[in-house]
């Protein structure tokens, strides 16, 4: 079996960036899996500006955004397979892999960092009545179509979801003739960027229909349109508000879910909030030596805060590589559930640990505070705070250094 | 040319008749109104082998459902068909359920079903802990299984036509002059076919070609049954398919593992007038989560994957109806549950009625039973599958991540009878699509893989024949 | 005349109020740096914005493609036909200018993506 130090199971902006950090850090055995024919995963698709601000502090479009890792990666002659799935990663870090040139392989690795991004929920999971025409699409499915492959979907479309691809691709198929009728968003606010919603929405004279979901399918072949309705506070479809638009087309961007199916194969402790793995300041799974960065982790707003973390990843993935221990501790971070959660969950090195959180509603003048027991060790205070927008704080040794448990709780007045 | 006979319908029953039949000499044709075979009930149902202990004594369900039954793993093995043999449990809660249980247990010894035992609670909740805890008795049928019904359809017509049948898609009959020892059957289209014998499997709408040959002896309504189909994270939660004890409403909801490791969980049972209608609702949705949660704890809707709903055809005669009611002509109607189960031996039943009839059926030499198994990949060792890759490096490549389905498996699914032709076609015989992204990743390869193959435009590619593009054209032109 | 605005140059989305007088901007209040207030006096005098899409290669492929610096954004739709209307040759790097001087606003439509 082939021995690699380090295996990277994806090769999109995390995995791109895990290894470029890693072997900066000093491991030069390092392979990277990538299931699609490029490295850069998603991106490439993401043909929109809006990617790069804190890391190249200029606007970059995904595919350049990727480009800028993809030569880093290039540069160091780090080795990558393409069109390579990998089908199982085992406890011992035995990685089991397939593509047209090798057949179904196994590599023996000393650290895994998982870095294979995130799934769009699909229409099954939301269980919306009517009938089953084609003309419905994840909102990614569409932006693959349209962008990579170069054909049109449809012309007459609603948008189920504010999420960012929803609102980039109102705009999209705007700009390539399509007429986008509404987006319709379930909860009382959107789950995009504002400034997606300005220049995506608003430039276009777009409605964006809050409180409002779709209801029902209608159409025996392709969709002929849909009935929409205003929710109520329980998120309950209100029957005298139901409206019938017609529309050929309904895209869906209603949420995206770490893909962790190869975590669970690793035995690696998923985390139920965020659907991706517990891992402590290292990004180190409950499994020794296995590594989780990027939207397989928990899903980011920023590609720039996915790159931030898969250096952490690949850092720590060489320091265990190379056996390098600091001093042990282990504090679970408990979360109050107004703030939903936190990454890490625990941590277990007393160092600066930044930790990232969202919370579960919009909430405005709100103190953050973190306690340990009674004791509050950190505290900030915010103007506002949206489940779209992940927030961060820094905690330094001394402040967490004796506590037991670290406990997340949003204090609003 | 004259056909021998030709079998009107390409769903489950009229698939395993054109098999049967492709073991003689004889002209086979197999006509469907849809884009692709099993797209009616056979594509969507509750995938269940029943034991047989439902059907009343002495019925045609009763005596071919425990007959398909003994059929089924073989048919299986024959044509590379998913079967388990699994088990199933009919629960019951109270006294009177009980004594449901006794009931269906005596009925089903008298039917021949083996193996039958009534379980107490604790039997019961040792074999299946997740079975609700008020359930306090259940008839135990270990002869139950799972199948999977359109995989199983496929595969008949598929093997039919690699033994000489013909399919002929979107074929919708709608006329059948009777000449003198040969039918002219039209389509809507224009299209003919002559045959000298007919057999009507068209499913729901049975009752419309009966008609069209004077026979006016029954109807076929439609009986609507929503489905909600689970991630296969949920597929352990039951060994057995669970059954509640049948009431004046019908049989219930049930939960039972599927042959590719989901959970299903449906059906709701309601008639309705017209045939086409197969919307799901928000109260036929609920109905299953609500009725499934009081049969078996753990259901974890937020699993679930998909919804749909399908149409079984219900005769009006209480039983299956296979009959000849003139001359060359057999109709196989009505066949609402246990249809599945019962395909096999419905097959079996309709080539000695053919016999009795005076036809003369001369068994051909070269018949092959044996399909090319469509899994034959996936449930390979790793070092055939090794083997596979070097010679065709297709399948290294995975289209589908979430069922790990091969660019090898679609484009051999693409080019075995009958092949498929669009989008859901590829998925009822791969499984790509078919997992927790439902095509979200893959359509846009799969679709290009189907243009390429047929060597059709890429915007021509739909999800189910007709109206139902995916794309309307190429960005920068579109109007 | 007081406009509110939702800055659109960074992923921050801060939320503007700018103050104007006979057309011209009095004062701008909200932003957190020095591109939201030029973002906000374009903004109200001369909206600008950044066109991404893609082009057709001669092998049918599309090619992504961006104006490589903001354009008046009422020109949006014209520059689209522009570039729908435009076919080019393949290989192309990231950065390449395929269309200079997009209808004389000075920008250039370059790829963003290498293809070959």
């Amino acid at each position: 079996m082939k021995q690699i130090d380090l295996v990277i199971v994806g090769g999109g902006p995390a995995g791109m960036s895990a290894a470029v950090a890693a072997y900066d850090s000093g491991v030069k055995s390092i392979l990277i899996l990538e299931r699609d024919a490029h490295l850069g995963g998603i991106l490439q698709q993401c043909i929109h500006n809006g990617f790069g601000l804190h890391r190249f502090g200029e606007e970059l479009t995904g595919p350049e955004y990727a480009w800028r890792y993809e030569q880093q990666v290039l540069e160091r002659n780090i080795p990558y397979l393409l069109n390579t799935m990998v089908l199982d990663i085992s406890p011992e870090k035995v990685v089991t892999a397939t593509n047209s040139e090798e057949g179904v392989f196994q590599i023996q690795a000393k650290a895994v960092i998982l870095a294979m991004g995130c799934r769009e929920r699909s229409k099954g999971a939301l269980n919306i009545a009517g009938t089953r025409p084609s003309g419905i699409f994840s909102a990614g499915t569409a932006q693959k179509y349209v962008n990579l492959k170069g054909y049109m979907p449809g012309k007459n479309v609603v948008i189920l979801g504010s999420g960012d691809i929803g609102l980039i691709m109102a705009r999209r198929m705007t700009l390539e003739g399509a007429k986008v009728h509404a987006v319709c968003e379930l909860m009382p606010y959107s789950g995009g960027l504002a400034r997606n919603i300005e220049q995506c929405l608003n430039d276009f004279g777009i409605p964006l229909r809050l409180s409002h979901t779709v209801v029902e399918i209608h159409g025996k072949e392709r969709l002929e349109g849909v009935t929409i309705a205003k929710v109520d506070e329980n998120r309950r479809p209100i029957p005298e508000t139901r409206e019938y638009i017609p529309c050929d087309t309904l895209l869906l961007s209603v949420g995206l879910i770490p893909e962790n199916e190869l975590s669970k194969t690793a035995g690696v402790q998923l985390d139920r909030v965020t659907s991706g793995a517990v891992v402590d300041q290292d990004r180190q799974t409950a499994v020794e030596g296995i590594f989780a960065c990027g939207n397989v982790l928990h899903v980011h707003d920023l590609v720039d805060y996915v790159s931030e973390e898969a250096e952490i990843a690949g850092k720590s993935a060489v320091a265990y590589i190379q056996g390098l221990t600091a001093e042990r501790t282990d504090i679970p971070l408990t979360t109050d559930g107004k703030i939903r959660y936190t990454v890490p969950q625990r941590i277990t090195q007393k160092k600066d640990v930044t930790v990232f959180f969202r919370v579960a509603d919009v909430y405005r003048n709100v103190t953050i505070r973190v306690s340990d027991g009674d004791r509050v060790i950190y505290s900030k205070k915010k103007l506002k705070v949206a489940p779209g927008e992940m927030e961060s704080i820094t905690l330094r040794p001394d402040q967490f250094a004796d506590a037991k448990a670290l406990s997340f709780a949003l204090e609003v007045k | 040319m004259i056909y021998d006979i030709a079998v009107v319908g390409a769903g489950v029953v009229g698939g395993m008749i054109a098999r049967e039949l492709s073991a003689y000499k004889l002209n086979l044709c197999i006509l469907d109104k849809a884009h692709d075979v099993a797209t009616g009930a056979s594509s969507a149902n509750s995938a269940i082998v029943h034991a047989g202990f439902d059907a009343k004594e002495g019925s045609l369900k009763a005596l071919l459902n425990v007959r398909g039954s003994e059929l089924m793993a073989k048919t299986c093995l024959e044509l590379g068909v998913k079967y388990k043999n699994n088990g199933s449990l009919v629960i019951g809660f109270t006294d009177e359920d009980r004594e449901t249980v006794e009931q269906l247990y005596r009925r089903g010894v008298a039917n021949g079903v083996k193996g039958l035992r009534v379980l107490d609670a604790e039997e019961l909740h040792a074999l299946e802990p997740n079975v609700s805890k008020n359930a306090t008795c259940a008839l135990h049928a270990p002869t139950g299984s799972i199948v999977c019904p359109y995989e199983l359809t496929i595969a008949s017509v598929g093997n039919a036509m690699d033994n000489g049948a013909e399919l002929l898609l979107d074929f919708a009959v709608a006329e059948i002059e009777d000449g003198k020892d040969a039918f002219t059957v039209k389509a809507a289209d224009g299209r003919t076919v002559k045959a000298r014998y007919i057999i009507n499997a068209a499913g729901l709408y049975a009752d419309a070609i009966a008609a069209m040959v004077g026979d006016t002896s029954f109807t076929v309504h439609a009986r609507r049954g929503e489905y909600v189909l689970l991630d296969k994270e949920s597929g352990n939660l039951v060994k057995n398919t669970i059954f509640r004890t049948p009431s004046k409403m019908g049989k219930g909801i049930l939960v039972s593992p599927t042959v590719d490791g989901n959970l299903i969980t449906g059906p709701t049972s309601v008639d309705i007038g017209e045939k086409t209608n197969k919307a799901t609702t928000p109260e036929g949705l609920a109905h299953v989560m609500r009725e499934t949660r009081e049969n078996v704890d753990g259901v974890m809707y937020n699993q679930t994957i998909t919804s749909f709903c399908g149409l079984r055809a219900v005769g009006s005669t209480g039983d299956f109806i296979i009959n000849m009611p003139r001359e060359r002509f057999v109709n196989v109607a009505g066949i609402e549950s246990p249809g599945l189960s019962s395909a096999p031996a419905i097959a079996e039943y309709v080539i000695g009625l053919l016999k009795e009839s005076g036809m003369t059926l001369e068994k051909d030499p070269s018949f092959d039973p044996i399909r090319a198994p469509m899994h034959a990949f996936r449930e390979g060792s790793l070092e055939e599958k090794n083997e596979i890759i070097k010679k065709d490096p297709a399948y290294g490549r995975i289209i589908c991540r979430c069922e790990t389905v091969t660019e090898g498996e679609i484009l051999a699914a693409i080019r075995q009878n009958p092949k498929p032709r669009d989008l859901d076609g590829v998925k009822r015989r791969t499984r790509a699509q078919m997992g927790r992204c439902q095509g979200g990743f893959c359509s846009p390869y799969i679709v290009e893989l189907l243009a390429q193959e047929m060597q059709v435009p890429y915007e021509s590619v739909t999800k189910f024949g007709g109206d139902s593009y995916i794309n309307v054209g190429k960005t920068k032109g579109v109007d | 005349m007081v406009r509110e605005l939702t800055c659109i140059v960074c992923p921050k989305g801060c939320q503007l109020r700018v103050e104007l007088e006979d057309g011209a901007v009095k004062s701008v209040t909200g932003h957190t740096c020095p591109r939201g207030l030029q973002y906000a006096n374009d903004e109200c005098i001369h909206p600008m914005r950044t066109v991404t899409s893609t082009v057709r290669a001669t092998d049918g492929r599309v090619v992504p493609v961006k104006t490589d610096r903001t354009i008046p954004k009422e020109t949006m739709f014209a520059c689209m036909k522009l570039i729908n209307a435009t076919v080019i040759e393949l290989p192309v790097s990231v950065g390449q200018i395929l269309l200079p001087d997009l209808l004389g606003t000075g920008a250039n439509l370059v790829a963003t993506a290498n293809m070959e």
